[in-house]
């Protein structure tokens, strides 16, 4: 007969669960994200309907959007970033706190958009490091959640996930106990 | 609102005023020094109680002069429109008097001709930039400015010195784009010159 039980199974393993730290930590982080919707223009929009009943984002583990970057971990750039702005969106980035992921949401998030301008940052893969790029101008509330479903395949394949290195700097995570 | 009782008016108290060509509503050229008392004459006298919109003009180098002030004034109580011009006295430092005294609600949009196009507002409360950041050194509406901007550095040292990026000139790939005219489904922008891309460059 072939073995049709996966996964936990309380009379093998009693009270013990078998995996490794890695394993356990990505699942924990990629079913609590919190993001920092950092929303710019009409993408966020599209962010607050995804956060409606209609589309739901807290059927995945990530609705509890966070206004202070200090309580996130997930920036949602959503929107059109400007010169101007691109200084507070790097100083809200440099204060949440490791790990973190970005989101550029919608076109002119990921690469301007149709701001061809003398005012606009071309991308806001050029201030901040960013894992998903979604495309959209912008994006209905199913791509948003398509690419934070990607982003938490992302988080769960992460190898190494206590240490991140980011531009030659290198943040491990301590597990005492 | 008698446009040639009000033309009388001005032109009787106010030396140097001309009537401007106009379609739609009565419209004067006003001498720059002059243009704050006109707007508190028009207001106080004649009805024109709401500034509708002030904006900066740039005819580009070749002309002189070169920047003009326009701006559009409503009568809340008769529904007129009336439209002045300044032409600013000097090209090299463009100024003409702030109505901001007169009109608190020019503060605004003198601070957004300022930014645009170099126009100085003598006697403005705070003649800052208001949507360029303070330091930015160009005025991005003058003729000469192109589309795709001048690359500076960016308006913070620190975020510069993180992300070794500077305000660069935006790819213009086959831009700018125009509108042919016509039917609306004929209208959509398309390049002048497609002969080149990101891929490609221009020849």
């Amino acid at each position: 007969m072939a073995n049709t039980e996966y996964g936990y199974n309380s009379k093998v393993e009693g009270e013990v669960i078998v995996t490794r730290a890695d394993a356990v930590v990505n699942w924990v982080r990629s079913h609590s994200v919190w993001p920092m919707p950092m929303g710019l223009a009409c993408c966020a929009i599209e962010l607050m309907a995804a956060g409606g009943s209609r589309f739901d984002i807290s059927r995945f583990g990530m609705e509890v959007m966070r206004f202070s970057p200090r309580q996130a971990d997930c920036m949602i750039v959503a929107g059109t970033v400007t010169y101007k702005m691109a200084e507070v969106v790097r100083r809200i980035y440099d204060q949440m706190a490791e790990p973190k992921w970005v989101v550029a949401m919608g076109a002119c998030a990921s690469s301007g958009g149709m701001y061809r301008s003398y005012a606009t940052l071309q991308g806001v893969d050029r201030i901040v490091p960013v894992d998903i790029y979604i495309s959209g101008c912008p994006p209905r509330p199913e791509a948003l959640l398509d690419g934070m479903m990607l982003l938490q395949e992302k988080i769960r394949t992460e190898g190494g996930s206590l240490r991140r290195t980011f531009r030659g700097r290198t943040v491990e995570t301590k597990i005492v106990g | 609102m008698n446009a040639a009782a009000l033309t009388a008016d001005l032109q009787s108290r106010f030396p140097g005023i001309n009537v401007r060509p106009s379609k739609d509503m009565p419209a004067f050229d006003v001498p720059a020094a002059a243009l704050a008392d006109v707007v508190r004459h028009l207001r106080d006298a004649h009805g024109f109680d709401l500034l509708a919109d002030l904006c900066g003009l740039d005819r580009g180098p070749a002309v002189s002069p070169r920047f003009a002030v326009l701006i559009h004034l409503l009568g809340t109580g008769h529904h007129a429109y009336l439209r002045l011009a300044a032409a600013c006295p000097s090209d090299a430092a463009p100024a003409v008097p702030s109505v901001s005294a007169v009109h608190p609600g020019a503060n605004w949009h003198e601070r957004e001709a300022y930014d645009m196009f170099g126009i100085r507002f003598d006697g403005h409360p705070d003649l800052r930039r208001i949507l360029m950041w303070d330091a930015y050194p160009h005025h991005p509406l003058r003729k000469e400015f192109p589309l795709a901007g001048i690359p500076v550095e960016l308006p913070a040292a620190d975020v510069a010195a993180v992300t070794g990026r500077r305000v660069e000139a935006a790819p213009m790939v086959g831009g700018p784009f125009v509108s042919p005219g016509g039917t609306m489904a004929k209208a959509e922008p398309i390049a002048r010159d497609e002969s080149w891309s990101e891929e490609h460059p221009k020849a």
